[in-house]
């Protein structure tokens, strides 16, 4: 009896962290793993509430995709060295993400290597 | 089992705790550095990315006085709405409340079905969603009649009279409230504000106010680089008492000729990114 109870009070606890993880303005639900794409910068929308980067890439599918990646907004980027001219059309970059578990193309930029080598 | 339990959910509190407090803090990485140290470009600073770790030289608050520069440090960001507990709404609240799908925070529904007038309208976040959301940088202008707050986050400002003069006892609605302020002490400034547009949401999680709503808050001048603010809804018509909604955050003074960076939703913006979020699905 007591154990159940533990693991109910922990089974809970874990929904509620689950939850917490995909709050993020209603956006698909993100995997906790990463992978990383190398790609070509088809478009740069650097935007209030929030940036995205849409590269052309080969992903685990072997097929060329548009990725979709969220990032923060202008202002929080910038804190980590984003700026509106980081990115043009025909930049390729290599990006770690965190995919969404749906499978489709979209996905939360953790980290990305400009074409001088820069990561950021 | 009582000791495996509180165990438990002293572990889950604090998981939960930090996976909330995960987009309201600093980037990841970003080191806390002596203000001191703190790095300004001449032109669209971004602020300080995180508080830092101490404000020397600091000195004794001066009597009466807001004027400066002041940044949270990101810590204004209330991404998943008031950081304090919302007291229980009452039946009308309850109602209000089922209209408010927002993106974030308890009434957090799928990207099609938001309808956060902010981010899906590109409407002003209105008061006292200002303070309660994006706290950004705020400038405080002390002149004879009152103290400006001019807010990075809209690039808005507010008038907050200091002349004596009451409240509107029949405020035609406005998004940005009436607000009067007055010292309570040497280093604390209340300001009450009352006549916050109905169809603004009270933060970023969808809570809901009415015509009722009154605000107080209290901005204590801990030091000469140290401010502190409080903020606490008033509104018997949406909640069954006062609540605290902001405890306390701490703001630090930076140069007063640091140029701010514009932080505008603007509606074409908001609709750019809506399409992309709907391109998600």
């Amino acid at each position: 009896m007591r154990n159940r109870l533990f693991s109910f009070t922990l089974l809970v606890g874990l929904l509620v962290v689950s939850s917490a993880l995909s709050a993020h303005h209603g956006s698909a639900s993100f995997a906790t793993t990463e992978i990383t794409l190398k790609g070509k910068v088809t478009e740069w929308l650097w935007a209030n509430p929030h940036c995205f980067l849409k590269i052309d890439a080969v992903d685990e599918t072997g097929a060329a995709r548009n990725w979709n990646l969220e990032m923060g907004n202008p202002t929080d980027m910038t804190q980590r060295g984003f700026g509106r001219r980081t990115f043009k059309p025909g930049d390729e970059v290599t990006v770690t993400l965190q995919p969404v578990q749906s499978g489709q193309p979209v996905g939360r930029i953790r980290s990305v290597i400009l074409p001088n080598g820069q990561k950021l | 089992m009582v000791r495996r339990l509180v165990i438990a959910a002293a572990v889950v509190a604090a998981a939960s705790a930090a996976l909330y407090a995960r987009p309201q803090g600093p980037p990841p990485g970003t080191p806390s550095i002596p203000l001191a140290q703190a790095k300004w470009e001449p032109w669209n600073n971004p602020g300080l990315a995180t508080l830092p770790q101490n404000v020397e030289p600091d000195g004794p608050a001066p009597r009466r006085d807001l004027t400066g520069l002041w940044d949270s440090g990101r810590g204004g960001i209330g991404a998943r709405g008031a950081r304090g507990t919302p007291a229980p709404l009452t039946a009308w609240g309850e109602e209000v409340s089922k209209t408010h799908k927002s993106g974030d925070g308890i009434r957090q529904v799928d990207v099609t079905e938001i309808n956060d007038p902010l981010s899906t309208l590109g409407d002003p976040s209105g008061f006292p969603r200002n303070l309660l959301f994006e706290l950004r940088q705020v400038q405080f202008l002390t002149t004879p009649h009152s103290v400006v707050a001019l807010h990075m986050w809209e690039k808005r400002w507010r008038m907050i009279w200091t002349d004596g003069r009451q409240l509107p006892a029949d405020p035609d609605p406005r998004w940005y409230a009436y607000s009067v302020g007055r010292w309570a002490d040497d280093f604390t400034f209340v300001v009450n504000s009352n006549g916050t547009d109905e169809r603004t949401w009270l933060d970023n999680a969808g809570n809901p106010h009415s015509d009722q709503l009154r605000v107080e808050e209290q901005w204590r001048r801990v030091s000469k680089n140290k401010l502190e603010v409080s903020v606490t809804i008033d509104d018997p018509k949406t909640y069954t008492r006062p609540w605290v909604a902001l405890d306390k955050l701490p703001l630090v003074q930076i140069p007063m000729n640091v140029d701010l960076m514009e932080m505008l939703n603007a509606a074409s913006e908001v609709q750019a990114v809506a399409n992309q979020f709907k391109g998600e699905k």
